[in-house]
């Protein structure tokens, strides 16, 4: 399925967990710094509708590595995030807990899986910079790359109905777990 | 490691190591899929995918090119000091020329190095040998895995798990399921009994270091290691936690002596883009 940003409400609770989407147009970068200082009241000077855990490679303003970052670490900022900026998706690697699993509802948003550690094969995705804040700040890792992709290979693994595919493999992992450890 | 030429080497060194995934990885990675079928395979495919665009056009595999973790053996009369120049002048140029990601700052005004130098950075560990030569061997360790490292003390009540090999086990499975896909799995795993708090996460780091196939002299881990593959890729966790057969790549085990009072178990995990590599510099 292809999507084209900038998302609305209706198409992403129109997402199925489990569902192969390529993702066209602009996404954020926002890692932890990024997301202290949204939540400390900072305003990025561009939308926020597609957000994009990563910290990329740039280089001569080309991006040559960007594979997504572990998202947990955002849990405790996330769903004020998705509230405050109107985010519609969140890209990233690893899942979300339950207060972001609660926000992806109430507010209409999806989480999708990028493959972590393939930071060439999203790079390629990647067609320009097209912008970037807090460079000096945060510096080029943390800094909001704004990047313009296209065909952004993911998987929408938690849905705005509150299905998450992390959750069942964490479930029947503890099951499988519990049957080892008698 | 004063001149010119061994810096260049080192420089190599990093290089292929943040491009250029280990044969062995890959191999190991080939066979995981071949086994995989629907979404994990896809999984799987896109990395094999990505190892070979990175290593074709000489650019990170990951945009984490990771901590560089150093592994110096040496004769007792080398000179440590100019090795250790020779290592941070070699990450600095690494960081421009490969390029690395800046992957140091400090931790309270998060102000980054923007060379991947600093305080205790890279951290480099020296140990001594008998012959001439310097071997070098490096981690690129990315943050990913890194955070999902586990250190347990036995007996552990809410595990069941007691002072031995049993309890190792309990531990070892506990920490996977913790980890889940947050450190990009599939895993190597590296497991150290034993030591102090900090030497056991120490032993276990550098377990990561060994190639997937080699075959540990120690007869009791040895079958430990076999064993707990079988079990962690059972746990059905699988490429990076969205469900499969392949949560590890390799387990790899090993014990050293303690406190009486202390048994420590250490996990550390390497994610799928295990980078690794090793050179002798003759003197």
């Amino acid at each position: 399925m292809k999507l084209k940003t900038p998302l609305d409400e209706h198409t992403v609770r129109g997402l199925t967990a489990g569902d192969q989407v390529q993702l066209t147009g602009t996404v954020v970068t926002a890692r932890d710094a990024a997301h202290k200082y949204l939540i400390q009241g900072g305003k990025p000077p561009f939308s926020l509708n597609v957000i994009y855990h990563s910290g990329p490679i740039v280089k001569g303003g080309r991006v040559i590595s960007a594979g997504p970052t572990t998202s947990i670490r955002e849990e405790p900022y996330e769903a004020d995030i998705i509230r405050d900026f109107g985010v519609r998706a969140v890209i990233g690697k690893g899942g979300m807990g339950d207060r972001t699993k609660a926000a992806l509802v109430e507010h209409g948003c999806v989480y999708l899986a990028a493959v972590g550690g393939a930071g060439v094969l999203i790079a390629d995705k990647i067609r320009k910079v097209k912008a970037v804040h807090m460079l000096d700040e945060l510096g080029p890792t943390e800094a909001f790359w704004a990047l313009e992709v296209e065909d952004m290979p993911l998987t929408v693994a938690m849905d705005a109905a509150g299905n998450s595919l992390y959750r069942r493999v964490e479930e029947a992992s503890l099951q499988r777990l519990k049957a080892l450890t008698l | 490691m004063e001149g010119q030429a061994e810096v260049k080497t080192l420089l190599e060194l990093i290089r292929s190591c943040a491009t250029d995934l280990p044969k062995d990885v890959e191999a190991a990675l080939h066979q995981a899929r071949d086994r995989e079928s629907g979404a994990a395979r896809k999984t799987l495919s896109a990395i094999i995918r990505n190892s070979g665009l990175a290593r074709r056009r000489s650019v990170p595999i990951c945009q984490d090119t990771g901590t560089p973790v150093f592994y110096v053996t040496c004769p007792p009369t080398a000179d440590r000091k100019s090795i250790r120049e020779g290592i941070v002048k070699a990450v600095r140029g690494a960081t421009g020329s490969v390029p690395l990601r800046p992957n140091a700052a400090d931790p309270l005004s998060g102000a980054n190095s923007g060379d991947n130098t600093g305080v205790n950075t890279p951290p480099i560990h020296f140990k001594e040998w008998g012959r001439d030569c310097v071997r070098y061997e490096l981690l690129l360790k990315g943050g990913g895995s890194e955070n999902v490292t586990r250190l347990y003390t036995l007996p552990d009540a809410r595990l069941s798990a007691l002072r031995d090999i049993g309890g190792v086990e309990r531990c070892v499975l506990d920490a996977v399921h913790k980890a889940q896909g947050n450190g990009c799995p599939p895993y190597v795993i590296g497991v150290g009994i034993g030591g102090m708090a900090d030497s056991s996460i120490a032993l276990a780091k550098r377990q990561l270091l060994r190639v997937i196939g080699d075959v540990n002299p120690d007869r009791e881990l040895r079958a430990f290691e076999r064993s707990m593959l079988v079990k962690i890729n059972s746990l059905g966790i699988g490429p990076m936690g969205l469900g499969g057969k392949a949560t590890a790549l390799a387990v790899k085990a090993a014990r050293q002596h303690r406190h009486p009072a202390s048994y420590f178990v250490a996990v550390s995990f390497g994610c799928w883009a295990m980078r690794r590599g090793a050179i002798e510099v003759e003197p």
